[in-house]
């Protein structure tokens, strides 16, 4: 299969160079490509075929002298049109008009409505709004009782949902107790369905006549199929859903449904789930999306998180200490809780470009486990010991293994590989320490 | 079997018109979709002699809209190709049924030596997958069909993680009448894999099923927890357990492929459940996956009921592919 799907263009395009225009046959070798990247990240094949047929009127007799990668020119069109696609700007929750606003999470079974409501939840509040919770799935077992421990987690209310009830009244019944909440905001967690079921379609065109929720999100997950359309296609359809949440994204799943349900409902992708805790809600960018589809990794995401979790004075002292000749094994370990911070190893790696095939990344999984026993070991150092390493000699080292459930052996590496580091570091700390050159080695 | 589909998608309308042409097209598109695909290689085949290019790219789009994925479509258009280059396929009705009966080959799998319980010991089934697949729901639906072949059985709640996963799977066993062994959430899965191995020991049970919370299965970290639960239950009972069986979500795309190596190449599985089939998902998808890796498709999941597992029937599947 393909590797990468910007080295297989440039691979192509090399013949290219020196003809001065693409033409059509040297597109057509591309489209090829990129049609079966395409596929192979699940998007439609039918919106694959208008895609493909859209970027090959853009892409014959384009310019390639001046460019000396025609490959990436190809790219680039292929992402604008994909980016294009998906929605301009990103859109938040639209929360105008009179309060309580209603909101309605609606999908298929399994797609992460549940969670995804109370991710929502934490979200809003963040944003100084007062949710709460509304569990009207009354079908799956124990859906209830889910929804009600998450709003626990979170403490954020729940309503007492009565299943005898059934899910239209408990919404009703629970919109008109708002205020005792005092709550703006009420999150409506509903039964998965198939889009083919007419009686409970029927059923959340009832609640929402009779609730009017401000939106009505569609929740699908990252690793959909062809079936997409179909799924969106329908529930839109009947409800006239406003936006859509993709969940699941933090795996290996290209995510092409993204681009199918955009295609054939039009409404905007919000947000997107990327784990199971409930703070794992991120807003959807299009254009970091489109190269998640074509495979070529997500560095726009990649350099924003790291931004995001390095804490910025945090680093400006261990800089500091770096200059002068400070740096120990205490700021050794706050750097790898920083990184583990960042995510998952793979994850991290998944968005590096042409990592992000797993095939590939089989024989290199970084060993996360690893970095657990580097942190072990140095948890169970004294604070003397940590600052300077030099005075850890065999028996201590002995109690560190000991106390850290590792090795002589762990802990005799993890010295060796400090003090390259740390010598290393000396010499380039103009540059600060982005890297931990050594570390795992 | 597949005649559990309802058909209001076909006679739906169309969504509100879109303003731009893409749109539009693409609605014209997916209208063709939606007609279903209805004696639709029949017709194709009506009126054409020959096999033609025409044809090929038709056959080309059932197969991947139905998820056989690239790889797998791709193998499947090859052998056609060659037996129309060779001259053994010469008209229409021939390649439709060539290609029918590739499919089934491919997912006829001879089975490999089973772990078999001894004698007096329980059998120990685990459920493992990625997140709201239907593992629950199955381990239920499976629980009853032993049941009514009159065995005792056990159920564990392995997923510890997931909130009220555990009631969710104590109201499974109510239903169908079976011990549930739990701890509380948060607990290590391993733990209440030991006790209710011990405990299924113990009571005289048949049956034990498994239940795992779902996981990525990118997440090294949760699949080495599996491999403890796999190790723990080895332990306590030598050979369990006995069957792992992956359950996989016919709506999904091409990441089942990834879902099924990894799962396989960290524990070895025996089985696949493919869930979801009353949607309108094809599930082709387990086409590649089970010939790639020699796993047998063990039951399809068809709705959310006690009784809405049936066994899997290659056959059938292959024709519900070309049809409707
Ligand atoms: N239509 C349909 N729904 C199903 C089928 N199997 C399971 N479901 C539904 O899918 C949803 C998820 O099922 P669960 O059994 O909770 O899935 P799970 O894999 O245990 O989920 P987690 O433990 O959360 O990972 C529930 O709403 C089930 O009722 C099926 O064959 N057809
Ligand atoms: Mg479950």
């Amino acid at each position: 299969m393909f590797e990468n799907l910007s080295d297989k263009l440039n691979l192509i395009f090399k013949k290219v160079r020196g003809h001065g225009r693409l033409n059509e046959s040297n597109v057509q070798d591309a489209l090829k490509e990129i049609r079966l990247a395409l596929l192979e990240a699940d998007v439609n094949y039918k919106v694959v075929k208008d895609l493909i047929n859209n970027i090959r009127d853009r892409a014959i007799g384009k310019e390639v002298l001046d460019s000396l990668t025609p490959g990436q020119q190809v790219i680039k069109i292929v992402n604008q049109e994909l980016t294009g696609l998906m929605g301009g700007a990103r859109q938040e929750l639209l929360l105008t008009g009179r309060t309580p606003f209603v909101i309605m999470l609606v999908g298929l079974q399994g797609s992460g409505k549940t969670t995804t409501c109370g991710k929502l939840a934490l979200h809003l509040r963040k944003q100084g709004r007062n949710p709460f919770l509304v569990p009207a799935d009354i079908y799956r077992p124990a859906a209830i009782d889910q929804l009600k421990k998450l709003g626990a987690q979170l403490n954020i209310p729940v309503y007492s949902s009565d299943k005898e009830l059934g899910p239209v009244d408990i919404c009703i019944n629970a919109l008109s107790q708002a205020g005792r909440y005092s709550s703006d905001v009420m999150i409506i967690d509903t039964a998965g369905r198939l889009h083919i079921d007419e009686v409970l379609m029927n059923e959340l065109v009832t609640i929402k006549e009779k609730v009017r929720p401000t939106e009505i999100l569609f929740v699908a997950d990252a690793m959909t199929g062809q079936d997409a359309v179909n799924v969106a296609g329908e529930f839109n359809r009947i409800l006239d859903f406003t936006g859509i949440i993709l969940t699941k994204m933090e795996g290996d799943a290209r995510g092409g449904a993204a681009l199918s349900i955009k295609a054939v409902t039009g409404k905007p992708l919000k947000f997107i789930g990327v784990g199971e805790k409930l703070d794992a809600l991120e807003p959807f960018y299009p254009d970091r999306m489109a190269s998640r589809i074509l495979g070529m990794g997500d560095v726009l995401s990649l350099i924003e998180k790291a931004q995001e979790e390095f804490d910025q004075k945090e680093a400006l002292i261990l800089e500091k200490k770096l200059r002068k000749k400070k740096f120990d094994l205490e700021d050794f370990k706050k750097q790898l809780s920083q990184i583990k911070k960042l995510g998952p190893l793979e994850q991290i790696l998944g968005m590096i470009p042409g990592m992000g095939q797993i095939k590939q990344l089989k024989n290199l999984k970084p060993d996360e486990r690893e970095l657990v026993k580097v942190e072990a070991i140095i948890s169970s150092m004294t604070l003397k010991e940590r600052a300077n390493y030099k005075i850890i000699d065999g028996s201590r080292r002995k109690r560190i293994a000991l106390g850290s459930g590792t090795n002589v052996q762990d802990v005799n590496r993890l010295l060796k590989n400090f003090a390259e580091m740390k010598k290393m570091m000396e010499r380039i700390t103009s540059k600060g320490f982005a890297n931990l050159p050594g570390l795992f080695g | 079997m597949f005649g559990f589909r309802n058909k209001s998608i076909e006679k739906g309308e169309e969504p509100a018109e879109q303003k731009t042409g893409f749109f539009s097209r693409l609605k014209q598109g997916l209208k063709k979709t939606r007609e279903g695909f209805t004696g639709r290689l029949d017709r194709l085949f009506l009126g054409k002699k020959e096999i033609d290019a025409e044809l090929l790219d038709e056959l080309e789009e059932i197969l991947f809209t139905s998820d056989l994925g690239v790889e797998a479509s791709k193998e499947l258009i090859e052998l056609i190709r060659e037996g129309v280059e060779r001259k053994n396929l010469d008209n229409p009705a021939q390649l439709k049924a060539a290609l029918k009966e590739k499919i089934i080959e491919f997912l006829t799998i001879v089975e490999p030596e089973v772990r078999e319980p001894k004698p007096g010991e329980p059998l120990v089934v685990m459920m493992i997958g990625v997140n709201g697949v239907g593992k629950t729901t199955t381990i239920g639906k499976v629980a009853a069909l032993y049941k009514n072949e009159g065995k005792k059985v056990m159920l564990a709640a392995g997923d510890t993680f997931r909130a009220a996963a555990a009631e969710q799977l104590a109201i499974w066993g109510e239903r169908v009448g079976a011990d549930v062994i739990r701890q509380n959430e948060g607990a290590d899965p391993s733990a209440v894999v030991y006790d209710a191995v011990s405990a299924a020991v113990g009571r005289q049970i048949d049956v034990l099923l498994i239940d795992t919370a779902g996981r990525l299965h990118t997440k090294v970290n949760l699949m080495e927890e599996l491999s403890k639960i796999y190790r723990v239950a080895d332990k306590k009972l030598p050979g369990a357990p006995h069957q792992i069986w992956l359950v996989l979500d016919a709506t999904t795309g091409q990441n089942a492929i990834s879902q099924a190596e990894i799962f396989h190449k960290i524990l070895g599985l025996n089985g696949l459940i493919l869930t979801k089939l009353d949607g309108t998902a094809k599930g082709g998808i387990v086409v590649g996956i089970s010939r790639q890796l020699g796993i047998p498709i063990k039951y399809i999941g068809v709705g959310e009921k006690l009784d809405d597992l049936r066994p899997f029937n290659a056959k059938d599947f292959a024709e519900a592919i070309f049809s409707e």
